[in-house]
């Protein structure tokens, strides 16, 4: 049991550290894909390959780097970061897109610079769409992160893999059940999450 | 009410020669025109006559392919735009409200980027309001969603005013709104804006009524040219053959 409450631990905390880390430059790189189309285009491209990589060939790349990889916590984080890159720079440029022309325009013809465009405008516009793809990234880096065990990540997955080895499914559900648990709970919680942003700006 | 001339030698607004090129076509084709201080002037004309086109060269959110637009004497390429667009008030056929801004937050937007004290936001958008019959107590603190579109249009009406602009650009204000609106609008919009005498007044329709109703200059476009530069009151005997058609239709 105390095993079960330190991996889960375990697990939220890399999650955390690798979403916050996704958040930090994953709005900045959506927000320049907005501005910039062309280099933009490519920067998505790049977290579009990203995604498509299984995640046990993702630890495996990540092993023999220098630095960001090998083996623990660290490359579990590496790997969650650039999984949760992608939903995150998609729906902060899609929210920036839907942003209505008409208001951008009023905006600018008030006398708003570029910046205070940004800032006042668009970003708050943007943060349903911005807070749903924070849902889906940390969605996925839940589920992700039980196979960063297998690279002595820690978190759940330990207790999955230590299950698989031993041939004890209780073991494994130990792990798998409440890996699922925060899956599911994450979702709800941003859920409401989203629902709030939503209803401030008169939605709801 | 209006108070006219001493306006005409003091010209707010100049057009030097200036055309708008897309795409290889002329959209404004050399214009060359001179509003006064508090001026209230329509622009009419069909649609895609470069009359809107006209309009936003004035607040640089189209840029002028050649000649100058200058504003106060002074050309609007010297002009830092941010800072000029807040003595701009613009209006135009979508309320374009921030939907993520209750009512007094969105009328607030100017005063707030010039650094008004709060108090005076709030009197000053309290009063504003009232003057176009939308109380602040009802409706200040509502998100735009929830108003009509009328009511929207009004507020962003006060939004434009607030500042008390040099220049007010309207585009088609009020072609979205059903006609019993339309007129209520058009009444609300000229006693708040011959309130403020000395703001110039520049109005995009292509409404003949309207714009006799809240310009005393007409200026008509046709394929991005000035055909008709007129006092409202001569307007309608005017003989030009887009006016006969505009008179008559």
């Amino acid at each position: 049991m105390n095993d079960l409450l330190r991996l889960t631990g375990e697990h939220l905390l890399i999650v955390a550290i690798a979403v916050a880390i996704a958040i930090a430059a994953g709005v900045p790189l959506g927000t320049f894909a907005h501005r910039r189309r062309r280099a933009g285009g490519i920067a998505m491209r790049v977290t579009d390959i990203v995604q498509t990589i299984p995640s046990l060939a993702m630890f495996g790349f990540l092993i023999p780097l220098p630095f960001i990889g090998g083996i623990g916590a660290r490359p579990a984080i590496v790997a969650l970061v650039l999984y949760s890159l992608l939903p995150i720079v998609r729906s902060t440029f899609v929210g920036l897109e839907r942003v209505d022309p008409h208001v951008r325009e009023a905006a600018t013809a008030m006398g708003m610079t570029d910046r205070q465009l940004l800032w006042n405008v668009e970003l708050p516009l943007a943060t349903p769409a911005i807070v749903a793809g924070i849902r889906i990234a940390a969605v996925t880096a839940i589920g992700v992160a039980t196979i960063a065990a297998a690279v002595g990540g820690g978190g759940l997955g330990t207790l999955i893999f230590r299950g698989v080895a031993m041939v004890d499914t209780r073991l494994i559900l130990s792990g798998a059940l409440p890996a699922a648990l925060l899956a599911i709970a994450a979702d709800l919680v941003m859920t409401q999450v989203e629902r709030f942003f939503a209803r401030r700006r008169g939605e709801g | 009410m209006p108070k006219k001339h001493q306006a005409q030698n003091s010209p707010v607004i100049e057009y030097r020669n200036v055309s708008v090129i897309r795409a290889g076509a002329p959209i404004l084709d050399h214009i060359d025109l001179h509003i006064g201080k508090g001026e209230r002037v329509a622009y009419l004309g069909r649609s895609g006559a470069g009359k809107t086109t006209a309009l936003k060269v004035i607040n640089g959110l189209i840029a002028a392919s050649s000649g100058e637009v200058v504003i106060d004497g002074t050309s609007i390429a010297q002009h830092a735009l941010p800072a000029l667009r807040r003595r701009i008030g613009y209006v135009m056929q979508q309320p374009a409200l921030f939907p993520h801004r209750t009512v007094l937050d969105n009328i607030a937007t100017v005063p707030r980027l010039l650094e008004w004290p709060e108090e005076r936001v709030r009197s000053e958008s309290q009063r504003l309001l009232e003057q176009l019959e939308l109380p602040a107590k009802t409706f200040g603190a509502r998100f735009p969603r929830m108003l009509s579109g009328g009511q929207q249009q009004r507020v962003a009406i006060a939004r434009a005013l607030i500042a008390s602009p040099e220049i007010l650009l309207c585009d088609e204000p009020f072609s979205a709104l059903d006609p019993l609106i339309r007129a209520e609008l058009q009444t609300l919009f000229r006693s708040a804006t011959e309130a403020r005498a000395a703001t110039t007044l520049v109005f995009v329709t292509h409404d003949v009524r309207e714009a006799l109703r809240i310009a005393e200059r007409v200026i008509v476009f046709d394929e991005g040219r000035v055909v008709v530069d007129t006092p409202s009151s001569a307007f309608m005997k005017h003989e030009h053959p887009l006016v006969r058609r505009f008179v008559e239709a």
